[in-house]
């Protein structure tokens, strides 16, 4: 069923009675060309060009849960492409632009809001390093604005300016970032591709993998064993975990993100702001809620969850640079799994064991890259080549030295 | 979270810094090893989960390295010892 203006009409008209549902159950069949396991943002993209720009439309999503309830449904929905090196910031503003036609392409609304990303700048040497990865960006044809302390105080006029330790000077600001309803993202994806022919299974744990004469010919699963001569790993903080069922190993670790929610109050926020001298960022919901997060928790983990440490960290960091965050409350907290890479940057390559494909190491941003993450690890399980955006995404980089360090610390999975 | 220091007690767990899993001993490029094991050194993981074998630094007590097996599926530490020269992953 298209939507539109008149479906949405003759729907009203008949009292809302006749919706489709948008997603079909579909049971798993033995064979297909391609199997993606992981049912998140990346999977379920990965699916749906698989058959819209690739032919390939004889393809299953394996989720071991319910399709968006990992990663993609507990991020913060931040979208923006202000990185640093060249190949990250081509690849993220190749997402960005695709976010911008999304809706159009899916025919689904997930509230894409370009809103602004404004990072906050504390130091005079701190300005700088703003001003070499604005012109980073501007050079890489995304877009950005140096902002001196007038502009974000007109702006912004709420923020802590004169505070002692972390006095505000200014901010770098990307005006196409912004932010995207997240599960609408999962939802949109999987309706599109379901549309397309593609089984989006759910319930349906991958435990295993076939492998005969060093080639993955098939998954073994909760469900039965499904066989398919391409096999795509899309399991974020899983990742290590189906990596030893197929017998090799990752530059990964498993950590915790926490985020947060407060009680709605009315609009404050116009924008993403981050703050510079910690680790801090904010926006606001459309429902009125501010929503934030800060660092990771600092240890290896695969429970979904975080602790009071964490909590207390964040908060001490948005008293900071916005004090009137401690007058609300928090609604809730949640954590997901992130697969940190050992540089910072995201894997998307070959295997070691033929037959399969990760992509993988998104660490707490792999949100924003969802569309170009889907597109060009469709492109490489379809043609057995990485597209050329994530062609620096390989997964031999830490071997031949060239990792994509972006904060340039060195092999640290738990800093990024 | 809580963490039995062996020498402090019983304390907060914000006191430790995480170093992450144990690693196998450090190669020895003196000693001829191959660059391919540097590589999994310093870059690959087993990530595990469930009890994983780990160092933790008690940066703001005693100041000892700790090496613990926690349960990354749970957050709980099942055992915690000192760290000793030449203790490495039992895997
Ligand atoms: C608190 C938090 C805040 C974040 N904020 C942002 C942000 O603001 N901007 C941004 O860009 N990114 C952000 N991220 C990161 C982003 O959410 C992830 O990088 C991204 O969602 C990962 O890709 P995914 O959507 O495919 O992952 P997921 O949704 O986690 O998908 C992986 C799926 O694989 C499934 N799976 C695992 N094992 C198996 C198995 N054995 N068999 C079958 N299925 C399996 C899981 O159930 C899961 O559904 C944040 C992450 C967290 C946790
Ligand atoms: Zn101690």
């Amino acid at each position: 069923m298209k939507y539109s203006l008149s479906s949405l009409v003759a729907q009203t008209l008949n009292g809302h009675k006749h919706w489709k549902r948008v997603l079909a159950d579909a049971k798993p069949r033995e064979k297909y060309d391609a199997i993606i396991v992981g049912g998140g943002g990346h999977g379920l993209a990965t699916a749906y060009y698989l058959a819209r720009k690739f032919g390939m439309a004889n393809v299953a999503v394996l989720e071991k849960g319910a399709v968006g309830l990992g990663n993609v449904g507990r991020n913060t929905t931040i979208v923006r492409s202000n990185y640093l090196l060249a190949e990250n910031v081509a690849f993220y503003d190749h997402a960005l632009r695709m976010w911008e036609t999304l809706e159009r392409d899916l025919n689904y609304n997930v509230m894409v809001s370009q809103r602004g990303v404004v990072n906050l700048y504390h130091t005079d040497p701190q300005r700088d390093a703003f001003a070499r990865r604005g012109n980073t960006m501007r050079i890489c044809g995304a877009d950005a604005e140096l902002l001196g302390l007038e502009r974000v105080r007109k702006l912004l006029p709420f923020l802590d300016f004169d505070n002692a330790r972390f006095p505000i000077l200014g901010g770098l600001v990307q005006k196409r970032g912004g932010t995207v309803r997240h599960d609408a993202v999962a939802w949109g994806y999987a309706r599109a591709a379901s549309d397309l022919g593609v089984d989006v299974v759910q319930n349906c744990e991958v435990t295993g993998f076939e492998i005969s004469g060093g080639t993955a010919t098939g998954v073994l699963t909760t469900r039965g064993t499904i066989r398919a001569p391409r096999i795509g790993l899309c399991v974020a903080g899983s990742s290590s975990i189906l990596a030893q069922m197929a017998g090799f190993r990752l530059p990964v670790e498993s950590h915790v993100l926490q985020a947060f929610v407060t009680e709605a109050v009315k609009p404050l926020i116009p924008n993403v702001i981050t703050f510079g001298a910690g680790h801090f960022y904010v926006s606001q919901s459309d429902k009125g809620g501010l929503v934030f997060g800060g660092d990771l928790e600092g240890y290896n983990s695969y429970a979904q969850r975080g602790g009071l440490n964490g909590l207390a960290d964040v908060v001490e960091s948005g008293m900071a640079i916005m004090p009137m965050i401690g007058r609300l409350r928090l609604l809730r907290s949640w954590g997901g799994t992130v697969d940190m890479s050992m540089d910072g940057s995201p894997i998307m390559d070959r295997a070691p064991v033929a037959g399969i494909y990760v992509n993988a190491g998104w660490c707490y941003g792999g949100f924003k890259a969802t569309p170009a993450a889907g597109l060009s690890f469709a492109h490489l399980v379809a043609r057995d080549m990485p597209h050329e955006i994530a062609a620096p995404f390989s997964l031999d980089r830490f071997a031949t030295g060239h990792v994509l360090d972006e904060k340039g610390q060195g092999a640290q999975p738990n800093l990024h | 979270m809580r963490l039995k220091c062996p020498y402090c007690g019983d304390r907060n767990v914000g006191e430790f810094t995480s170093f992450g899993e144990q690693p196998a001993l450090r190669p020895d490029g003196a000693n001829g090893d191959d660059q391919s094991r540097f590589v999994d050194y310093v870059y690959m993981r087993d990530n595990r989960a469930g009890p994983n074998r780990e160092l933790w630094y008690h940066g703001q007590g005693c100041r000892q390295w700790l090496r613990v097996l926690r349960d990354t599926k749970t957050h709980e530490f099942l055992t915690i010892e000192l760290a000793r020269r030449g203790d490495q992953n039992d895997r």
